[in-house]
């Protein structure tokens, strides 16, 4: 809302500079956006009240030596007269005319003046200097609007009312500041001047001055040539309708426009300038008809009928629905009610006679209507937040009034009002105990009642702890103490509450092991050298085909009703695609990527309009092992068992037990490079999860260079639901013995196979086992490999013995050699 | 000659080609030359038989001086040669310094992850524990549970992604807010007093932008019990900016508007960027938004089952991002969902 401070002005009286108000209606709710300046101290062009004058063009002649300039003889303060050259268009009509009967009134800016470049883009200042154009001293000027800063109007010079004071300083005249605020939903009643002001006088200790309307009344009553009938009783609460004959359409003053203009509307005409100006000073939205156009000259307030249409100013048609609520003549259908006119009854330049409509529509249906159409106007933005019906009377009174003085109109007697709910007067108990309980103040009854009353909130007071609370009809925001209680702190000021801790009992505390561990899984993956990555929960079916085909007709995805693009138009099933995209981004960048996301997917469910979002973990690496920096340890690239580490990092972590990874044939991944993590627990078996080595074709849609890609997504939800906390075991003080023993095996028996039976072989006295060394040579034969392991067995109560050594070893070569077909490498 | 002159002889041949030694080897050598068990003193020793037994004792102490001085003598030099070996085998070890340290490959969080442990740690030490509710939900309680039921003005407030469902059923959407969590929380706690905070991911049907995304984090904090107040909020917000800002940093406790709460407050601390004499981050106010927040509506609390007669509570709501955008300068938000590592391991 853009509140210019003259036009505030006449109904309060602004005590504090405009920084403190500024700052005092931001501490009170009524945020400040922004002050513009016009001409003022602090304005970014200052206009000097010395050089900057209100003056006379007496006559205008033509320049002796230039075709296309004119000298204008100049009045700049009673009886002192200067000519100035100028080459504005707007005078040119003067010319070579002698003395102008009723002298031009404008702006005169005196050699050393500070002015805006007229006549390049943009805002450059330039000191006035005089100097000879064409043979004729120049050394003052007539400005444009532009040159004054008050807009980028710079066709011709600012022409003012002829009641201007000559000789007066224009920053006395003209200077004004607009301060704009954010009004939020709450503070409806602000959205209009006369709002404002009352809000300001209530913060600053002033007395809101209301407009009082002079109207004189002449012919026929209202209620003699106009008819109202409101069907849509539940949407029009109350609807007033006055008449103005014999009107005159032509510019608004210019008082008037400069005013609109500073507030945010463009001025067009009389009538409608008239219509805006009041609905921005009283906040009442208000609609002018061409009275003649209205069959009958009665207005129907009904909702639409099927099929009907409504052709709008613009020329474009609307359909409308049955629940759209309409102002109609007995013939059609003349606006929607609050969001926009039609064509057939707008007021023309060859109208006369206006009706002019004030009214109350019920906010909700203005919304849908205002929405439908797409049309978010000054006029239903207060609809919707509520009008004040109470208002309504005031604001007939005050737009015949302007119509009356500034359309030349004839205003017919009374106004015919038709109300379908009655006022209500609201109050509210209010107890102190209230107060106390949500604000924590200890206020007396008499505190409370001092703090709102500047609100104009009847207090009565009840007993000693009680108050009775009336609302103002424009407050249709206070519904609730809790409402008055915040009256009350915004009074008393936010800043002067006391900060307390919370003397409230401690709830129960409860451990949250699943978010716990959760963010110990971001630790270990960022301490195996991860960044970790968000990426968008909002993805395409056509990403997520970059790593599945398949997926692209996938029906399984939540998709949105309203996308903003195509590439986030579903929501993800698997984090993986767009990791990846942002993978490819690292890869292509620097050759290498390190990146894991813990996060939510979504996943439709059947049987419920809300999906699940199972939480996963996906990882994306890529590139050279080491970096390749002078010293780096190696140069190799990642490849599947680099992944496959990070994965047994995770579940030693999680301390997980029961898990298995097997051969796989993910189709994302590349056939042999593909496994699948699996969890037993008791007799119930789960896959949690896929890693390997991305697709050659998955990488090339997701535009990566040849490389190995190697990747990972699994279920965490499941494996934190079974993680577990490490259980000490007691560490041996006998020496441990140790023996390498490497079988040769087919490639297909998995070391996996092989280290299982070590396992159970060697029993407890298994200290440790590590896979040192795999060899396949053609000195093995076709498809064999040799696994070498260094098996550490050791007791906990005493040394082993040679003896008991060997005869173990002979077990667990016995035993690997039985379940695999293997035999001991001599 | 006599024996001890030839002693002496050998002597001042010892020490003279000791003197000369430069190397373990040749020290070797001529120790085994002179005090070997074949060298020469121990050759010439085996003629002190040939003496008149008057003059052995005397001989005998002059062989053993002999060999202590040469001993001390090998011991002295022996020390000499070796640090000097020591030293030319450091010399070959030298290294440049100022060549960089061998890198270690250490991954890092997402800076968004940093600061919402940041201010969970923060409020945890207030008795607020985390609690998480679902990013998909229902129009019900992401608005009409929150008093913001439909063609309500206030829901300008918050643009929204909307999931497609079938005709006629209940409208589903990306949360636009972490407040539905509010009743989510309260419906689990209610009668009993509940004090949580809930961090998440949350959706605004907006154009991305340096300063808007699509996606955001929130942390949504609510107490409600039979004993809290609005200076309890004040109070509770103040400490966290002040933990966050460090104490001393100017706050600015400001009436504002949401429908879920009232009295409505905006929490600004003073721009620290411009320590509140205006630049372009704070809009040329001096002031940065922090959280928005507020006493629970008595309908917001019946909807989560308390009684507003009885029961009382604040919430608030806060935008991690925006905080790490000023704490460490960040110009623009479309980093945070990139994945971009040349944006990521910039932090710590
Ligand atoms: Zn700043």
């Amino acid at each position: 809302m853009r509140i210019p401070l003259s036009w505030l002005r006449d109904y309060v009286d602004v005590t504090l500079p405009i920084d403190e108000l500024a700052e005092r209606l931001t501490r009170s709710g009524l945020e400040v956006d922004s002050i513009e300046r016009y001409g003022i101290e602090g304005a970014e062009l200052p206009w000097d009240r010395d050089l900057i004058v209100v003056c006379n063009i007496r006559e205008v002649t033509q320049h002796p030596n230039a075709d296309r300039l004119v000298l204008a003889e100049v009045e700049f303060a009673p009886g002192q007269f200067h000519t100035v050259v100028t080459g504005a268009p707007n005078i040119q009509q003067w010319k070579g005319l002698g003395p102008i009967t009723t002298p031009l009134r404008a702006v005169y800016a005196k050699e050393g003046s500070v002015l805006y470049d007229g006549h390049v883009e943009g805002r450059v200042k330039v000191t006035l200097k005089g100097k000879p154009v064409r043979g004729v001293m120049s050394d003052a000027m007539l400005c444009s609007e532009k040159e004054l800063g008050m807009s980028d109007e710079h066709e011709g010079i600012l022409l003012l009312p002829d009641d201007a004071p000559i000789g007066v300083p224009l920053v006395d005249y003209l200077g004004d500041a607009v301060i704009d605020i954010d009004v939020l939903p709450n503070m409806a009643r602000t959205l209009s001047i006369v709002g404002m002001a009352r809000e300001i006088a209530a913060l600053t200790g002033q007395t809101i001055r209301l407009p009082k309307p002079m109207v004189k009344t002449a012919g026929a009553a209202v209620e003699q040539s106009i008819k109202v009938t409101i069907e849509a009783t539940s949407l029009c609460p109350r609807f007033t309708a006055t008449m103005v004959r014999n009107v005159t359409i032509k510019p608004s003053p210019f008082w008037m426009q400069r005013r609109l203009t500073m507030a945010g509307q463009r001025p067009i005409n009389n009538i409608v300038d008239i219509s805006n100006y009041v609905m921005l000073e009283l906040g009442t939205p208000n609609h002018t008809f061409d009275a003649d156009q209205v069959a009958q000259h009665h207005i129907v307030v009904r909702t639409a009928k099927p099929g009907e249409t409504l052709k709008t100013l613009d020329g474009r048609t609307h359909s409308l629905a049955i629940d759209h609520l309409l102002v109609c003549d007995t013939t059609q259908a003349l606006s929607v009610a609050g969001v926009m006119g039609g064509e057939s009854s707008e007021v023309s330049p060859t109208t006369t006679n206006v009706l002019v409509e004030a009214a109350v529509w019920e906010p909700t249906i203005i919304r849908r209507m205002s929405s439908t159409f797409k049309l978010r106007s000054e006029a239903s933005k207060r609809f919707e937040r509520g009008v004040d019906a109470e208002m309504l009377d005031l604001a007939q009174r005050r737009l015949t009034e302007l119509l009356q003085t500034y359309a030349d109109g004839t205003v017919a007697p009374g106004m015919l009002d038709v109300r379908t709910t009655p006022a209500l007067a609201v109050s509210m108990t209010l107890t102190t105990h209230e107060v106390r309980r949500i604000l924590g103040l200890d206020f007396t009854v008499d505190q409370i009642a001092a703090l709102l009353a500047p609100l104009a909130f009847t207090c009565t007071t009840v007993d000693a702890h009680t108050l009775l609370v009336g609302v103002p009809s424009y407050r249709m925001d206070v519904s609730h103490t809790a409402d008055l209680c915040e009256e009350v702190a915004r009074m008393y000021g936010y800043d002067n509450l006391p900060s307390t801790v919370m003397a409230d009992e401690l709830p129960t505390q409860r451990t949250n092991l699943a978010l716990e561990r959760e963010h110990y899984v971001r630790d270990v993956l960022a301490a195996a050298g991860l960044n970790e990555a968000i990426t968008y929960s909002l993805t395409s079916r056509t990403a997520a085909a970059k790593l599945n085909p398949a997926e692209l007709e996938s029906s399984e995805y939540l998709h949105l009703a309203n996308p903003l693009s195509p590439e986030r138009e579903y929501m993800r099933r698997d984090i993986l695609p767009t990791l990846l995209e942002a993978a490819a981004v690292n890869i292509r960048e620097r050759g290498m990527t390190r990146l894991f996301e813990v996060g939510h997917v979504y996943h439709r469910r059947s049987d419920a309009i809300l999906p699940t979002e199972p939480l996963r973990v996906a990882i994306v690496i890529a590139g050279k092992r080491n970096t390749t920096a002078w010293n780096a340890a190696s140069s190799d690239s990642i490849d599947f068992y680099d992944i496959k580490g990070i994965v047994e990092l995770l579940c030693e972590r999680l301390q997980l037990s029961g898990i298995t990874v097997s051969a796989s044939d993910f189709t994302h991944l590349q056939p042999g490079r593909s496994a699948s993590l699996r969890l037993t627990i008791g007799k119930d078996s789960f896959v949690v999860g896929s890693f390997g080595e991305l697709h050659p074709e998955a990488r090339d849609r997701f535009d990566i260079p040849a490389m190995r890609v190697a990747v990972a997504e699994l279920d965490l939800e499941i494996l934190l639901a079974h993680a577990a906390v490490p259980r000490y075991t007691s560490i041996s003080r006998y020496p441990a013995a140790s023996q390498d023993l490497a079988f040769i095996a087919p490639v297909a028996i998995t070391a996996q196979a092989i280290e299982a039976s070590i396992r159970k072989y060697a029993g407890n006295a298994l200290s440790s086992i590590e896979l040192f060394d795999v060899y396949a040579g053609a000195n093995l034969g076709e498809g064999m490999r040799s696994l070498a392991f260094r098996i550490t067995l050791r007791s906990t109560e005493r040394t082993l013995t040679d003896a008991e050594v060997t005869k173990l070893r002979a077990k667990i070569i016995r035993g690997v050699e039985h379940e695999n077909g293997a035999k001991i490498r001599a | 000659m006599s024996i001890i002159d030839q002693l002496a002889a050998i002597e001042s041949a010892a020490l003279a080609s000791l003197h000369d030694i430069t190397t373990i080897d040749a020290l070797t050598a001529w120790k085994s030359d002179y005090l070997g068990k074949t060298g020469l003193i121990a050759k010439l020793s085996r003629e002190l038989g040939a003496l008149a037994a008057a003059d052995r004792p005397a001989a005998g102490q002059r062989f053993n001086a002999v060999r202590a001085s040469l001993d001390g003598a090998f011991a002295e030099r022996e020390a000499t040669v070796n640090a000097a070996a020591q030293g030319h085998a450091f010399a070959s070890e030298a290294l440049d310094v100022t060549l960089p340290g061998r890198p270690l490959t250490v991954g890092r969080l997402h800076p968004s992850t940093r600061v919402l442990r940041m201010i969970t740690n923060i409020f945890a030490e207030m008795g607020f524990q985390v609690w998480e509710s679902p990013e998909v939900e229902t129009d019900t309680l992401n608005f009409e549970l929150l008093n913001i039921p439909a063609d309500h003005p206030a829901r300008d407030m918050w643009d929204t992604f909307y999931i497609e469902t079938p005709p006629g059923a209940e409208k589903v959407l990306l949360r636009t807010h972490t407040s539905p969590g509010q009743i989510h929380a309260m419906r689990a706690h209610a009668p009993n007093p509940v004090r949580v905070i809930l961090p998440g991911k949350c959706f605004r049907y907006e154009q991305v932008s340096t300063r808007h995304e699509m996606m955001f984090h929130q942390v949504e904090g609510i107490a409600v019990g039979t004993n809290i107040t609005f200076s309890d909020l004040k109070g509770t917000l103040i400490g966290f900016a002040e933990r966050l800002y460090g104490s001393g940093i100017k706050t600015r406790f400001r009436p504002s508007y949401f429908p879920f709460t009232e009295p409505s407050v905006e929490l600004d601390v003073e721009c620290i960027l411009c320590s509140g004499t205006g630049c372009r981050i704070c809009k040329h106010s001096g002031w940065l938004e922090v959280s928005g927040a507020g006493m629970v509506h008595p309908d917001v609390l019946r909807n989560g089952g308390y009684d507003p007669a009885i029961y009382s509570g604040f919430a608030f709501g806060m935008g991690p991002e925006r905080i790490t955008m000023l704490r460490h300068g960040i110009d623009d938000i479309r980093w945070f969902f990139s994945g971009d590592e040349r944006f990521l391991q910039q932090f710590i």
